[in-house]
């Protein structure tokens, strides 16, 4: 019974490492449409025509463009990203420092806010349009509805001004001890908790109200289970697949999407860095931070489609 | 009564008594707060520097894609941490003069051309190399090629040839300029082994602090260099920490939670909310930076000095500073320079917002229509408002100026310096030479109000070689005459630089040089238990 499901999930694999190509050549291309040429960006105003031509020469701009890409590829595939025109540094070592904090924050984040979304998606099932329903709705909408920066700075206010508890700037590095990182990205990582959980609640609770019209439930109830029993055993397993989509989507934002709470709280994660690169026109940071985020999206919708199936037994045993 | 309060006053910058209690009693012996607290801060003063401690700085103007390589400097952050490991020849001092640090002394021939700087000894490099004159020429050498893309290029253009004889190193200049020592003090020429030709963001100068972590739009880290060589006046704390925030917000909550002992560009909005918080001392020095509406002297309508005049006289100067500014900065006069200028001639008459006059200059120029001004978020802090505030006081003249609002990403390369009516904004210069050739010459790159008089230029260039101080300021008093009746730019006014501090930093000094007492507050001031 193995088989088709090993099929399936291997077909998602091959089907996300082509898509990841493919957007590979578009980011390739993309920047290569940018205006202007990046020797010229480099060497600004006062560039004179010889140095020009050496810079070209020595970036390799003077080769077609095909193979430019080919070039740039096999040195990724190398784990060779190049090195930044702005500060000449090895884009590869930046990276991994940053993109290290930012899974970290993400999975500080992650780590609270799904199992918090999901239980008080349950509750609010369990007690739909009554009172603690609607509270539990509200708080999270509410939460949601507040831009990022607001709240980042409400939280500023209390817990670092007036009562100083935690740190409002956030900064770490390599040396960090674990601890103090924890207390590092407490107040970033409450600002995002409360940006992504409503939209995970209610899809939770969405879901799995779909499912409870089913006529199985009504037979759990008639058999005189506890409604959060029915919840648990019968309606979530079926609600799985919307929730871990949402999720998964969720999770690429934590990851790409949180610029604005790393520049609140000066946390040195990968949007601060690509933004000063754009800034710069830094084009091969740009490239390696686009890929990057490329593969995470692709990666964590690999993983979304890959539960759907090993959830759903329709999928699962295909006539 | 004084006696109590000296002998009180002395107690605590002895760390014997609080802050609050030396208030408290002082207020008790019927002295006002503020007297009490500069008696307080000249009584610290006179105690001495504390040693020890770390002194933190959360500040805006970092990225990630900044270098330790002095010549790549542009924003705040690399500036002020460039303060703290490296040292230039000399420095302004805060009273507009010269200090000087490597070079000991600096000298001129009779014509202004040559100039001989003699090297001090005993100054060591934070890699135990002692520094000579061959390391001074070679920075110097360094940043004056063009290949080099420092940004003291411009300032160094001038510079025909460099020699070493013996510990003195000879700069020979193409033209003549009484105002050479100045140029050295460019942030830029930092003095580095060798002149930092073999590795330029080695980070190794002669500063009060060796770094100890670089990483650049996150945060830089130094400890106190054992050898610097004037301990008592630069290099307190063990350690000095820049931290990069560049949101205002997070950085004065970072102030008020003591994450950080300072910060810079504090918000004028807010300084009248932030004064009144326990423990932060705003600290805003009067500069040489203005916010100029620049206009074409070379492209119509604007090649019609009526109707510049006409704006100019539209522009309600004193509203603008209290609106835009908070009242933290001086009316400007429609000239690029002001009295934190060595050599500047205080008896200009001010010009004043005159809506008749400015209606009959208008008239006089026979243009009509409306006028299209550029103006953006970057230009300046308030710039889109400073736009609409003038567009309301030209109405009331019957100018009609169409606002047009440009993205922040390009102005400095699309709008500034190409369009023929745009607001700006310049840091200012040590002198009132470096400003009017950075900008005001026929032939500057940044000529950005199109501003070519022969006539002009001639007086600029014989102001430069003049030694005699009198005849230099009757030129300069001259020039700024004709560019407030006749340039191409309105100055609303000059912005102050607003820090600010938290408990228990002492040793800070105004400089109208740049923000930050010119970069030094890191090194300068010392923490006071």
């Amino acid at each position: 019974m193995s088989s088709p499901i090993l099929r399936l999930v291997a077909q998602r694999i091959l089907l996300g490492l082509v898509l990841l190509l493919a957007v590979s050549v578009l980011i390739f291309a993309g920047t290569q449409i940018l205006p202007g040429d990046v020797a010229q960006a480099i060497l600004g105003q006062s560039a004179t025509p010889e140095a020009l031509a050496n810079l070209r020469e020595q970036l390799g701009l003077n080769d077609p463009a095909w193979l430019r890409y080919v070039h740039w590829l096999w040195g990724i595939l190398h784990g060779d990203f190049g090195t930044a025109q702005s500060s000449g540094l090895d884009i590869a070592s930046s990276i991994s420092t940053r993109l290290k904090n930012t899974l970290f924050l993400a999975a500080c984040a992650a780590i609270v806010a799904v199992p918090l979304a999901i239980i008080l998606g349950l509750i609010a099932v369990r007690y739909r349009n009554g009172f603690v329903d609607k509270l539990i709705s509200g708080l999270a909408l509410a939460s949601t509805s507040f831009p990022e920066f607001f709240i980042g700075y409400v939280l500023i206010y209390f817990f670092a001004v007036k009562w100083q508890i935690f740190p409002s700037i956030s900064t770490v590095d390599d040396s960090t001890p674990f601890l103090e990182r924890l207390q590092a990205v407490v107040l970033p990582a409450t600002a995002l908790t409360l940006v992504v959980l409503a939209h995970m609640m209610r899809m939770t609770r969405a879901a799995i109200l779909n499912v409870m019209q089913s006529a199985y439930i009504e037979t759990a109830e008639l058999k005189g289970l506890k409604a959060f029993d029915i919840i648990r055993k019968h309606a979530f397993p079926n609600a799985i697949a919307p929730v871990v989509n949402v999720v998964m989507l969720n999770l690429a934002y934590l990851i790409v999407g949180v610029v604005v709470v790393e520049v609140i709280f000066v946390y040195p994660g990968m949007g601060q860095y690509l933004v000063d690169h754009v800034a710069k026109r830094d084009v091969p940071v740009v490239q390696a931070v686009g890929l990057i985020f490329a593969a995470v999206y692709i990666t964590l919708n690999i993983v979304a489609d890959i539960a759907a199936i090993v959830a759903n037994p329709r999928l699962r045993h295909p006539k | 009564m004084s006696n109590e309060l000296d002998y009180l006053s002395r107690r605590v910058a002895a760390g014997k008594l609080s802050r609050r209690d030396f208030l408290g009693r002082a207020a008790a012996l019927g002295v006002a707060a503020t007297v009490a607290n500069s008696m307080l801060s000249s009584a610290v003063r006179a105690a001495g520097p504390v040693k020890g401690g770390t002194l933190k700085a959360g500040l805006q103007g970092g990225e990630s894609t900044n270098s330790l390589d002095p010549a790549t400097f542009l924003s705040q952050v690399p500036f002020a941490f460039g303060k703290c490991w490296g040292e230039t020849l000399v420095e302004l001092a805060p009273g507009g003069g010269i200090e000087y640090l490597i070079a000991e002394e600096i000298g001129s021939s009779k014509d202004a051309k040559t100039w001989t700087m003699k090297i001090r000894k005993g100054v060591q490099f934070h890699n135990g190399k002692e520094v000579s004159a061959d390391d001074v020429a070679a920075t110097l050498k360094r940043h004056s090629d063009e290949k080099s893309k420092s940004g003291a290029l411009g300032v160094l253009k001038s510079i025909d040839t460099i020699k070493v004889d013996g510990g003195n190193v000879v700069v020979t200049l193409k033209d003549p300029n009484a105002d050479m020592p100045y140029l050295m003090a460019d942030y830029h020429i930092i003095i580095q082994p060798n002149g930092g030709t073999d590795k330029p963001d080695a980070g190794i100068g002669t500063g009060p602090y060796k770094i100890t972590g670089n990483q650049p739009g996150v945060k830089h880290t130094a400890a106190r260099f054992d050898h610097y060589w004037q301990p008592d006046k630069y290099g307190h704390a063990d350690q000095v920490e820049i931290v990069v925030v560049n949101d205002p917000t997070a950085r004065m909550a970072a102030l008020q939670g003591g994450q950080v002992n300072m910060i810079n560009r504090v918000e004028p909005k807010i300084v009248d909310l932030v004064k009144r918080l326990p423990g932060v001392t705003i600290r805003a020095a009067s500069g040489r930076g203005f916010y100029p509406f620049n206009m074409f002297c070379d492209t119509a309508p604007f090649d019609n000095n009526d109707l510049r005049m006409a704006l100019k006289l539209a522009m309600d100067r004193e509203e603008m500073l209290q609106k835009i500014l908070r009242g933290y900065g001086s009316v400007g006069n429609d000239m690029p320079v002001n009295a934190a200028y060595p050599l500047f001639a205080e008896d200009f008459e001010q010009r004043k917002f005159d809506p008749e006059k400015a209606a009959a200059a208008y008239k006089k120029s026979g243009h009509s229509g409306s006028i299209l001004m550029r103006t953006s978020d970057v230009a300046f802090p308030g710039a889109v408002d400073a736009a609409q505030l003038y567009q309301q006081s030209a109405a009331k003249a019957g100018i009609k100026i169409e606002i047009k609002r440009e993205p922040g990403d390009g102005y400095w390369t699309e709008v500034w310096n190409k369009q023929p009516f745009s607001l700006s904004y310049w840091g200012g210069r040590p002198t009132q030479d470096q400003m009017y050739s950075t900008a005001y010459l026929s032939t500057a790159d940044w000529n950005d109000t199109r501003w070519k008089r022969p006539d002009f230029d001639k007086m600029v260039l014989s102001a430069r070689g003049e030694l005699d101080e009198a005849k230099r300021k009757k030129i300069y008093r001259d020039m700024g005459e004709i560019m407030r009746d006749e340039g191409g730019l309105i100055v609303p006014f000059f912005n102050q630089f607003v820090d600010a501090t938290g408990k228990g930093v002492e040793g800070w000094v105004d400089n109208p040089a740049q923000e930050l007492s010119n970069g030094h507050a890191l090194i300068e001031c010392w923490l006071q238990a």
